[in-house]
């Protein structure tokens, strides 16, 4: 039984630059995976690499055994594999209910001419994806917040709408960039607690994250990078008394 | 939709069935000018208020549908009631045909290949393309409509078959407005990356945003050409782009009341200030000038929530 996704020596340049050199991992399906490396490791390189928003230069991710290689974002995300962005995308002009209501398109499929006509299986189409997208917002703790515009959410909020409008989606693998990005400690306890609540849906997680205490608690395995090659990778406890991860985090000392 | 835009409508509908009675044949005439720049400013709006991508060569839509139908019925003898939608058929296909290797591009970069559009469009047609089109001189003779035997003549007759198909577009648009397909455009014109990452095909929505926009255009073409028997290129100049981007603009990007205040606007302030001669495009430029310095979201700003708040208020009142 192969994993859920698997990266194979993929690589990408920009230009000269190697930003993902030779990098290959695993994630098995029901696990929250972390990503974790230092700035400009090529992280979130490697997430746009598996979301289809880059082309890999060389090697090839599959998720449930079938090739990412070549397919558009939007085809990917039907396939299974929603995201957020490190610096939140919200469509801010609009509300939270709209915002969630995007994720839940690819699993709808009413067209114009229904639209215009609204026959029945269109209303009923609308009225399911409403529900789901509210019951989205309750999940992810946003609950009467629907008619709120996004921009006029706090910051925690917004991030936790972001990841509703990928749950709209129906995921099977979740991946996540900087969720914890700009939150407080307590934002980052309940959102460790979501994570949680997530994985027990039965999806599979991928996060990249810079706090440590979120990293350790929530993920089930670590994937560590630096200069784009992968240096390091297993349970939290392993990869805490890595040496070559301590060194990338906190440098070595002069022989 | 809300219950003041509702009266709105009602009020312009009442206001203008009655206006044959009030206004003499050539006022009237001006307000079919208005209906058919709103038709033609709400299919625009599809395109650059509700997708967001900026079509500075709208005429060229306009002159492929008028001249379908001019050809059809010229030619074939083909009434122009029927020629009506094959001209939105064909003004789509020609939409979906240009804008298939350029609609990856953004705002100001399709801005002008559109513009080269339009420009291309309308020297083909001076240039006789296939030996149809009739060359600087353009198509004469074109007949008018006739609708369960009547024949529509008269100005206050074309009144009524204008501001129909206004209703019947507003009526469908809005409709459109709070869907999936409106609310993938509306993805798609905020955050096309957010849209993408969503799930939404950005490449097919964009072209049916043009595809249908277009096809709007075809179709008002095709009634323009009734209207006037004679249709040549310089009515499909750059110029009608432009005034039918600015009405998009100038009343509200993305909002269905505001186009066609925009369009009303347009058209009739021109008018207005006719007893001023040639001053009157300065007095209009100053206007344009003020306004989007001053009013920049556009006279009638008004967004429509992109669900039916009905599903949302009994998907609350559920749990």
């Amino acid at each position: 039984m192969s994993a859920l996704l698997e990266l194979r020596q993929v690589t990408k340049t920009f230009g000269g630059l190697t930003a993902v050199d030779d990098i290959g991992f695993d994630v098995e399906a029901g696990l929250v995976v972390g990503l974790i490396g230092p700035n400009g490791a090529g992280k979130t390189t490697t997430f746009n690499l598996i979301t289809g928003n880059y082309r890999v230069t060389k090697g090839t991710i599959q998720f449930e055994g079938r090739p990412l290689t070549s397919l558009r974002t939007n085809r990917i995300v039907r396939l299974g594999i929603a995201r957020t962005f490190q610096n939140i995308r919200l469509f801010q002009q609009l509300t939270a209910l709209e915002n969630v209501l995007a994720g839940r398109h690819c699993r709808t499929s009413a067209g114009l001419l229904a639209a215009l006509l609204r026959t029945p299986g269109q209303r009923r189409e609308e009225r399911g994806a409403v529900e789901r997208s509210l019951a989205e917002l309750d999940f992810v703790g946003l609950a009467g917040r629907g008619l709120v515009l996004a921009k006029n959410l706090p910051y925690g909020d917004q991030r936790r709408l972001e990841i509703a409008r990928a749950l709209a989606a129906d995921p099977r693998l979740l991946v996540l960039d900087e969720p914890a990005g700009g939150m407080n400690e307590q934002e980052t306890d309940q959102l460790v607690g979501l994570i949680g609540r997530i994985k027990a849906r039965g999806i599979t997680v991928l996060l990249i994250e810079h706090d440590m205490s979120l990293v350790m608690r929530a993920c089930d395995r670590i994937v560590v990078m630096e200069y784009g090659k992968k240096i390091a990778e297993g349970t939290p406890e392993v990869i805490q008394k890595d040496a070559r991860v301590i060194a990338a985090y906190l440098g070595t000392e002069a022989p | 939709m809300s219950r003041r835009l509702l009266i709105g409508y009602l009020v312009a509908a009442v206001a203008l069935a009655a206006a044959p009675r009030f206004l003499d044949a050539y006022q009237v005439d001006v307000l079919n000018s208005v209906g058919l720049y709103v038709l033609l400013a709400l299919g625009l709006n599809l395109i650059l208020g509700d997708a967001g991508l900026f079509n500075m060569g709208h005429a060229a839509f306009y002159a492929v549908g008028a001249y379908t139908a001019a050809i059809l019925n010229t030619r074939l003898g083909l009434p122009i009631l029927w020629a009506m939608p094959v001209s939105g058929l064909l003004a789509a296909l020609f939409a979906l045909l240009v804008a298939r290797p350029v609609v990856h591009l953004r705002g100001d970069y399709l801005l002008v290949v559109t513009i080269g559009l339009g420009e291309i469009v309308r020297i083909a047609l001076i240039n006789d393309v296939f030996g149809l089109t009739g060359g600087a001189n353009g198509i004469f003779g074109i007949a008018r409509p006739v609708i369960f035997g009547q024949k529509i003549r008269k100005p206050d007759e074309f009144l009524y078959l204008i501001w129909g198909f206004v209703a019947v577009t507003v009526f469908l648009f809005h409709r459109l407005e709070q869907s999936r397909f409106g609310r993938a455009l509306t993805y798609l014109r905020e955050d096309p990356v957010a849209a993408e990452g969503s799930g939404i095909d950005t490449v097919r929505y964009r072209l049916m945003a043009f595809a249908l926009g277009a096809a709007w255009a075809g179709m008002t073409g095709s009634i323009y050409a009734a209207k006037m028997t004679i249709i040549s290129p310089e009515s499909f100049s750059f110029w009608e782009s432009v005034v039918v981007f600015l009405m998009v603009i100038l009343g509200g990007s993305g909002s269905i009341p505001g186009v066609m205040v925009g369009a009303a606007i347009v058209v009739l302030m021109p008018e207005v200030f006719r007893d001023l001669a040639t001053a009157r495009m300065l007095v209009f430029g100053l206007v344009m000038m003020v306004m989007m310095v001053v009013r920049p979201q556009g006279l009638l700003p008004w967004r429509a929530v992109r669900f039916r708040r009905k599903d949302a208020e009994r998907a609350e009142a559920a749990r």
